[in-house]
């Protein structure tokens, strides 16, 4: 009896300490971060959009998506952009519901999966089945992966090129602007931005 | 893709930056905890919450603090999730479930983070911020708390079992170091790229002509805490590998720096409270042994890319980001599978057979390479104890640590320590994976499948938090279970090591005699780590079989 009654003395305690914890750092905390990003880093802080143009903005009014952002490649215009990768995030691309696939390596869905977007893009790109490089044809963690390796950025030019009416090299050299390597040499990978990417094609090859 | 060299180079940038900060940051945390001082502040809110800061309290004190405390987390993050749809930026999304309230409330409040929701599809941003964010701090804090008094029990002498303040170390740790560090990181965050706002999704319309939803919220205040203090919980489903958690390679440094830096320097900081800073280095030369195993076989797992479809694709990029590849990815699992944290910037459920085996048996090992906050290091004590024990065992004198004798009561409750995560485990992975109702919730079969659930129970009882996410676990059952691994796989570790602590605190401390084991030499150091792994292997071995080994083979 005496160790409930201690307990509930304790929980008294530390009920006064929770709201006051709620209010440090549950409301006070995430307001001040909020102030100083909001007059710092106002573009990061609003989720790195950017205009059709490829200018920065902060009203997604005037955005065509964000920079970290991945977009499903679709309509008309397909054959005339970069594609990202396979994506498991809702119908894909879908930021409301980020996800990986989540199949383990020898799930029989993952591997048809595989050898399915192996032959698709070998077809579209007109290249050999066993020069699709690996993110090619995986889904990434968060199904809105905005990259894409140098080797599938490769493999895509001469299809760009050919629909956008742009020479190879132009669009080459698209690629080398919108491709960062590894920070300090050591960090991270080399990686292509493909919505940045896109935006130049389409500035470029004017539509 | 990725590469042998800029693989270790970014372990080498990783090491450099904890090997400045671990010592300084250790020297500060043992002044926290020692300090008799008050700052004025903490002087104000000690008046206003009308607790005693100089109170040295007993053993039995200390534990129904933190259990009181921890019962009023659990009620209060219960009641916002249940209510969240009356409260405001609830984002329109309906009230919690009660079984997922309840998994949600003791995971967060037990520094687990385990996740049966898709972030940005269940919970508001009030929820977040002053719900999740606040525990991601004195859960954190509570750990470092306990921590920290087993640490000042080890230093005294005969004090009646009182071990110091709970409510002191609590407002210390959150006021003194989480705050002030998850304000720098947060803002070094947003500056890389990370969100902060309170929007609702907006919806931008591509360049195909498509639409897309950008989802917004107080992201970057919430993932800097949520990587300090080894909590874990994503703000978004794909956690840190969702771009606006982890939008480049130097966030992902950052953020894995940010995990580990805590629970090494408490190690440093143990040295310097119990006045002999080369026992606080043999247990980080333990925790540092530990992890860089880990590191360097995950990373050959997942650069080898053994298994069947990443044979195929001619890499293990299934579940990976390409800005991350597959060698900064395997330094993340490892790290946050060492810590308790459970964040994730790569699907666990997608890595090779032999690196998703290294990421359970890396939690198996009780979080303590190098361990939660303040968990890790108390885990790797109690480790320490058993050592002792078994060398003492060997050329039969009584075993003692840092001139504390380990006598029959000593040694009881470190077994019950140590005994108390392998039950949870392996109780609940059975219960787990022979019900019909735990087995409708995987996603994969076979060994793949038998180490998902093994995963989610291994994950919940040592509060690590990561999944193999294809687990559905957002039913009564798997949220009842995990819920009850989580609670019973903090608080009785907890209660053990504090009555412990008591025990230390009121012996005598001997000074060492010529037949004492020195505890700080490179053979201690060799000792404890093949302690730590052959406890989790003589465990874990035939369930391990089963899963991820049985899957290496195939």
């Amino acid at each position: 009896m005496s160790d409930l009654f201690a307990l509930f003395r304790h929980s008294l305690a530390g009920l006064r300490v929770m709201i006051a914890a709620t209010l440090l750092l549950g409301v006070a905390y995430p307001l001040v971060v909020t102030g100083i990003a909001q007059v710092a880093f106002p573009w990061q802080a609003q989720g790195s959009l950017v205009t059709a143009t490829g200018g920065h903005t902060t009203d997604a009014g005037d955005a065509v998506g964000s920079a970290l952002l991945g977009q499903l490649a679709g309509g008309e215009d397909a054959d005339r952009l970069f594609r990202n990768r396979p994506s498991a995030a809702g119908d894909g691309y879908d930021p409301l519901s980020s996800y990986g696939s989540n199949l383990g390596p020898e799930n029989p869905d993952l591997i048809a999966a595989i050898e399915k977007r192996k032959a698709e893009i070998a077809r579209r790109e007109g290249v050999d089945p066993s020069d699709v490089p690996p993110d090619a044809v995986t889904a990434s963690g968060s199904g809105l992966d905005p990259d894409i390796s140098v080797a599938y950025a490769d493999l895509q030019v001469a299809r760009v090129a050919e629909a956008t009416g742009l020479t190879e090299d132009v669009v080459r050299r698209l690629v080398d602007e919108h491709t960062s390597g590894r920070t300090w040499g050591v960090l991270g990978e080399p990686r292509v931005h493909v919505l940045e990417l896109n935006i130049a094609v389409r500035v470029l090859a004017g539509s | 893709m990725s590469s042998f060299a800029p693989a270790l180079g970014q372990v080498a940038v990783l090491v450099l930056a904890l090997a400045i900060a671990v010592p300084l940051l250790g020297r500060y945390l043992a002044h926290v905890y020692t300090s008799p001082k008050h700052l004025a502040v903490e002087r104000a809110s000690y008046r206003v919450l009308r607790v005693d800061p100089d109170a040295d309290q007993h053993w039995r004190t200390y534990a129904m603090s933190v259990l009181g405390f921890s019962l009023m987390g659990v009620l209060l993050l219960f009641g916002l999730g249940r209510l969240q749809d009356h409260l405001p930026l609830s984002l329109g999304f309906p009230g919690l479930p009660s079984d997922g309230a309840w998994n949600t409330a003791v995971s967060f409040v037990t520094n687990t983070n385990w996740q049966w929701y898709s972030g940005e599809a269940t919970t508001g941003h009030l929820m977040q911020m002053s719900g999740l964010t606040v525990q991601n701090f004195v859960s954190a804090g509570v750990g470092m708390a306990v921590a920290a008094a087993f640490a000042r029990a080890l230093s005294r002498n005969r004090q009646e079992g009182r071990i110091g303040n709970f409510w002191t170390d609590l407002v210390r740790t959150v006021l003194r170091v989480l705050l002030p560090i998850s304000l720098v990181a947060a803002v070094v965050l947003v500056l890389l790229g990370v969100v902060q706002n309170f929007l609702e999704p907006v919806v931008v319309h591509t360049l195909t002509g498509g639409v897309q939803d950008i989802t917004g919220g107080p992201v970057a205040s919430q993932e800097a805490i949520k990587e300090l203090g080894t909590n874990g919980g994503g703000f978004y489903n794909a956690n840190s590998a969702h771009p606006f958690e982890n939008p480049t390679p130097v966030s992902d440094i950052v953020e894995i720096f940010l995990l580990l830096v805590i629970p090494f320097a408490m190690a440093w900081a143990f040295g310097i409270i119990v006045g002999d800073r080369r026992q606080g280095g043999a247990i980080l030369a333990v925790m540092a042994v530990l992890w860089g195993a880990a590191v360097g076989l995950l990373t050959w797992a997942e650069m080898a890319a053994p298994g069947t479809a990443p044979g195929l694709a001619g890499g293990a990029m299934e579940g990976k980001e390409v800005r991350f590849g597959e060698a900064a990815s395997a330094l993340f699992a490892s790290s946050t599978t060492g810590t308790s944290t459970g964040a994730v910037n790569a699907m666990h459920d997608s890595l090779t057979a032999p690196g998703g085996g290294v990421a359970l048996f890396n939690m198996m090992l009780g979080e303590v390479a190098p361990g939660g906050v303040g968990s890790g290091l108390y885990g790797m004590l109690m480790l320490a104890v058993v050592t002792v024990f078994l060398a003492g065992l060997m050329v039969g004198r009584t075993p003692e640590y840092l001139g504390k004798k380990i006598g029959q009561r000593e040694i009881s409750l470190v077994a019950f320590y140590v005994l108390t995560t392998p039950v949870l485990v392996l109780v609940g992975g059975a219960i787990g994976l022979t019900a019909a109702d735990g087995l409708a919730g995987l996603l994969n079969s076979g060994p793949h499948g038998l180490s998902e659930g093994l995963y989610a129970v291994t994950s919940a009882s040592n509060n690590n938090g990561s999944a193999f996410a294809g687990i559905t676990s957002g039913t009564p059952f798997w949220n009842t279970l995990l819920g009850l691994c989580m609670l019973f796989g903090r608080f009785l570790p907890m209660v053990f090591v504090l009555a412990l602590a008591g025990l230390f605190a009121r012996s005598q401390k001997l000074p060492p005699s010529a037949g004492t084991l020195p505890t700080h030499r490179p053979l201690f150091v060799v000792l404890l780590s093949g302690v730590a792994v052959v406890v989790v292997g003589l465990t874990y071995v035939p369930v391990l079989v089963l899963g991820p080994i049985v899957e290496s083979l195939s």
